[in-house]
């Protein structure tokens, strides 16, 4: 498979703050690659500097053959990279169709048939189309947010935690969206909760104090125990 | 009864100049998060600008498309030269927005002369109608209406059109929509630009109003104008409204009934709406 977004050495300064000092992975094409560590590792300040949002001081970001690593957001958006935050980031006074279209960046038969799979993906969000964004619950807003990122036909996706602070009737819903999205796009995900992460993603990355400290297969980090004990605080 | 009608409709066009100062100013408080104390600057750039175009064209229309076109113009180069190098920094904001205020002032007098200018009421606005005991001055009438139409067409764009959208979802995050491969900066450029001919738009209807126009006009309505945005809501383009006209109102009622208080009153309406809602009357923030 070929590999679609490379991360090299790269350093990240947030003000005075060193965060990102020295974190490398790759993603390949049609794979679910998982950004794993503990709390304050780094892995949501890898996907803000992927997205150029938190800008790389040094290092290398390829993405599709071309480096993005000195682009501004909204060119790597349109280039095909889409996002979901850690908060969601739900325009909370838009409807949910106002969140879907503002979106949509060229509307035509494509892009509505694209929407009509995502409500397809997410039925709720059909349910509460003219809702207000910010009365959504914590499940439907992830919802929300994925079908956002969703609705552009995006070659890779970046997702943030999106089991955080959900119930688990609720992960599970949102588990099984993104199996359904993996058969199209290209993710990776950062996600604390290990059972989750195992079952979806094909590979891993783990981040330990801004730096990439192994990668591989995902189902040899299964069995490895002293590395998820080390790192994870798991086992 | 005939007292408070007048009152009532002097407040009104009152509050509607304001509320066309107040409304590009909320937009750029809004969205962009940047305190512009440059914007009553282009307001007096209108009532100039409007002036002289009505001066050599002899049209009250292209005088105020004249004042626009100018405001537009002074907008696009503000936001290039002033305010890119400041965004996120508040401090740097006001000192470099405040010092261009004065260039603007200043440029007015090389341009015009240092001394006033009379401004005229073009002929088809001039004298009133008198319904009874009520007299109604034509031009006030005027200000009102083209204060509601403003309204109207820039309630359509926001809630809308795509453009509307995106500034609407800029106002509550800015990062999200970027992420969403919109160019926000260009967005910016857009709405200070339309801020800024909103401001020539009120400066030019506030020239013949007042009668005459003068350099420092700019900062004494751009407070009022700051006044209305914080009683309004920050980036609230209804509440901008909504507050211009109880300022207006209440400027008119007051200075019949309470002359002394008159000029207080604008901060007395702040501090209460400050103390019981101090996001303002509406928030544009989700």
């Amino acid at each position: 498979m070929s590999i679609l977004l490379k991360v090299e050495n790269v350093h990240t300064h947030i003000g005075q703050y060193h965060i990102l000092q020295g974190v490398s992975f790759e993603a390949k094409a049609g794979e679910v690659s998982v950004l794993l560590g503990r709390n304050g590792a780094g892995k949501t300040t890898s996907l803000k500097t992927i997205m150029g949002l938190t800008p790389a001081t040094s290092g290398q970001i390829t993405f599709d053959d071309k480096s993005i690593v000195k682009n501004p957001t909204y060119q790597i958006a349109k280039d095909g990279i889409g996002y979901v935050p850690e908060d969601q980031g739900i325009f909370g006074a838009l409807t949910v169709e106002e969140n879907i279209k503002v979106a949509i960046r060229k509307e035509d038969e494509v892009s509505l048939a694209r929407q009509e799979y995502v409500l397809e993906l997410f039925p709720d969000l059909k349910k509460y189309w003219k809702k207000d964004g910010g009365h959504l619950s914590g499940g439907q807003k992830q919802m929300l947010s994925m079908a956002r990122a969703f609705v552009n036909e995006s070659k890779l996706l970046l997702i943030d935690e999106p089991s955080k602070g959900l119930a688990p009737v609720v992960i599970e819903k949102v588990m099984e969206a993104i199996n359904e999205m993996k058969k199209q796009t290209t993710i990776i995900l950062v996600e604390q909760n290990f059972m989750m992460a195992s079952k979806i993603g094909d590979t891993y990355t783990l981040i330990d104090d801004g730096e990439t400290v192994q990668s591989g297969l995902m189902k040899e980090l299964i069995e490895n125990e002293e590395l998820k004990r080390k790192y994870l605080g798991i086992g | 009864m005939e007292l408070l009608i007048n009152l009532l409709i002097n407040g009104l066009a009152t509050g509607m100049l304001i509320f066309l100062l107040a409304a590009g100013l909320t937009l750029i408080f809004g969205l962009m998060d940047v305190l512009n104390f440059a914007h009553g600057g282009l307001f007096a750039w209108g009532a100039f600008s409007g002036v002289w175009f009505y001066g050599v064209t002899n049209s009250f229309t292209l005088a105020i498309l004249g004042a626009i076109l100018t405001g537009v113009i002074l907008g696009f180069i503000t936001e290039k030269l002033i305010i890119t190098p400041v965004y996120g920094n508040h401090v740097q904001q006001i000192l470099i927005t405040l010092g261009f205020m004065i260039v603007l002032s200043e440029m007015l007098k090389v341009v015009f002369g240092p001394n006033q200018l009379a401004a005229k009421t073009p002929p088809l606005l001039s004298g009133s109608w008198e319904i009874g005991d009520v007299i109604i001055i034509k031009y006030r009438l005027f200000i009102i209406i083209i204060g509601f139409i403003v309204f109207g067409v820039f309630q359509f764009i926001l809630k809308r059109t795509k453009i509307g959208l995106v500034v609407r979802a800029g106002v509550m995050n800015k990062e999200m929509v970027q992420a969403l491969g919109i160019n926000i900066k260009q967005v910016f450029l857009y709405v200070f630009m339309a801020g800024a001919g909103l401001a020539a738009l009120s400066g030019v209807l506030m020239a013949p109003y007042s009668g005459v126009i003068y350099a420092e006009m700019g900062m004494e309505f751009a407070i009022l104008a700051f006044i209305v945005v914080v009683i309004g809501g920050m980036g609230s383009f209804p509440g901008s409204l909504l507050a211009a006209i109880l300022v207006g109102l209440a400027g008119s009622f007051m200075a019949y009934y309470v002359p002394a208080l008159s000029l207080a009153v604008n901060m007395m309406l702040m501090a209460i709406v400050l103390i019981f809602r101090p996001q303002g009357l509406f928030t544009a923030k989700g």
